[in-house]
């Protein structure tokens, strides 16, 4: 986690959560805050850059696709999503939860939602690398000569 | 010459009603679902998003069924699709040294931090047919060990410390982009890099072939091989600041290439370079032989002539939409130009008839 800027950290969950995983624990929450839409959801895409050598001058590597949506709540916060994939619900939900994050819900939206897509994502990404790591070589000599 | 003609309404539409019907196949077979394709094909998924140019599982196994798994037919609706699509911007440049690497080989140093990591690799497999895969498969237990927390670093990086190989500086100079502005030659290596990402994956390995067996040999090397999850940043002009707006499955190769030196760079290694959405090791390998063949002349190489070194040759035959389309087009109807060439070639005849009789 990015101490100095939540709000970066929270929005990059919701961006990565799957749609599904977002959704049941939306209605699980049960939220359904008063609001008016800025910008209603809207699928397009963004050109994903690389760099020349890893480190090197930008190239366009090729477009992905991602939905866009935002909100202001009825108390006046602004919420913004800019979410993989193209499910308008899921980037509803995402702009919503950001509006949330800053209001007097933000507890409650972190503990019902951000914390455990948080820990789904770190759980996934767990089992890869331990299932990378079972497949790291050990190398060893095989001993030659008249001994 | 074009003419207008109308006719065959009815044939197409029975053509597209039985070319449905084919492609469902036996009714007795279950249905092919999209989760199916995209978790179960997935390799052929990626191959559709990288040379669709558009990272989005669902739709390629989409098009992939609806292709009948004709993959150069499914890139061409994704590439027809993607220009439906309004374009929000640009990410950052990705930085693929923090990738979580499902897959990290390297064929130069035995002893890299971070180890060779095979992942979910053919090789090694003797590649006979596994007959128990025609029965239903059961699940696998798969191994693990203690999670390396760390990023992997890059390997070249090493080379660097002792200024062994060329290094890469940062830039942040604008990237040009082919679907916004046509290719044209001679194009700087990040256009390069774009239209061989999304070229054809055999047209790019058969190029890259031609430099191994001797026609602009380059002497490459895997320093690197990486292949995992990349979170994609992008920044917000409503924030000011970047945010995570997804994560994208890629494939890198770095390759390290003896060079001997020219009239203007010293002796040292050398870098072709491969990135491409997916996992699709030998596209990335083939770009990254590719890539350091068409850099002859800024290295102050000789070109010798070879295909791989010459990039008009390269980029435009390199794109499989392009080259199917002017390929396929021929079989539509031509019947007004052979028309005319009928009338030629029996106007020719007929002057060589009488000059053959006048000279009797």
């Amino acid at each position: 986690m990015t101490k100095e800027n939540p709000r970066k950290d929270w929005m990059g969950t919701l961006a990565k959560a799957p749609a599904e995983a977002l959704a049941a624990l939306w209605q699980q929450a049960g939220l359904a805050p008063d609001f008016q839409w800025l910008r209603r959801p809207e699928i397009g895409a963004v050109m994903v850059q690389g760099r020349t050598g890893a480190t090197g001058a930008p190239f366009c590597l090729g477009e992905m696709t991602v939905t866009r949506a935002s909100v202001r709540l009825a108390s006046g916060e602004v919420g913004h999503a800019v979410v993989q994939g193209r499910d308008r619900a899921k980037a509803e939900q995402a702009a919503l939860a950001d509006a949330l994050l800053q209001s007097d819900a933000a507890e409650t939206v972190k503990r019902d939602i951000i914390a455990p897509l948080a820990a789904g994502w770190a759980k996934t990404k767990t089992e890869r690398a331990a299932k990378a790591a079972a497949t790291k070589v050990d190398f060893f000599t095989m001993v030659r000569g008249e001994d | 010459m074009y003419v207008a003609v109308k006719g065959g309404e009815k044939a197409i539409d029975n053509a597209h009603a039985w070319l449905a019907e084919e492609r469902r196949g036996d009714l007795n077979v279950a249905e092919l679902s999209l989760e199916q394709i995209r978790e179960q094909l997935a390799l052929a998924v990626n191959r559709v998003m990288a040379e669709g140019s558009l990272y989005d599982p669902d739709l390629a196994a989409l098009a992939i069924k609806q292709a009948r798994g004709d993959l150069i037919e499914a890139i061409f609706l994704i590439r027809a699709y993607r220009t439906t699509l309004p374009r929000f911007g640009r990410s950052e440049p990705l930085e693929t040294g923090e990738m979580a690497c499902d897959r990290r080989i390297s064929a130069t140093f035995k002893d890299a931090p971070g180890g060779q990591v095979l992942g979910p690799t053919f090789d090694y497999t003797h590649r006979l047919l596994d007959f128990k895969l025609a029965a239903d498969g059961a699940p696998v237990e798969v191994p693990q060990a203690a999670p390396r927390q760390e990023a992997t670093p890059h390997i070249t990086e090493f080379l660097n410390k002792e200024g062994l190989i060329e290094e890469q500086p940062a830039s942040d100079a604008p990237a040009p982009d082919l679907t916004r502005e046509p290719l044209e030659t001679p194009a700087e290596r990040p256009l390069r890099l774009q239209s061989l990402t999304r070229g054809d994956e055999g047209f790019v390995l058969g190029m890259a072939y031609s430099t191994q067996r001797g026609y602009a040999r380059n002497h490459a090397f895997v320093g690197e091989l990486r292949i995992g999850k990349v979170a994609v940043e992008m920044e917000l002009p409503e924030l000011g600041f970047a945010v995570e707006i997804g994560e994208v499955e890629l494939t890198e190769c770095e390759t390290v290439n003896q060079f001997k030196g020219s009239k203007t760079e010293p002796a040292q290694f050398t870098r072709g370079y491969g990135l491409v959405f997916g996992q699709s090791e030998r596209k990335a390998i083939a770009m990254a032989l590719v890539d350091r063949a068409l850099r002859w002349k800024e290295l102050g190489e000789d070109n010798v002539g070879a295909p791989a070194q010459d990039e008009e040759f390269v980029l435009y035959h390199s794109d499989n939409i392009q080259a199917t389309g002017f390929l396929e087009h021929i079989k539509l109807p031509h019947y007004v130009d052979f028309q005319s060439e009928i009338e030629l070639v029996r106007k020719l005849r007929a002057e060589a008839g009488a000059r053959k009789e006048a000279t009797q």
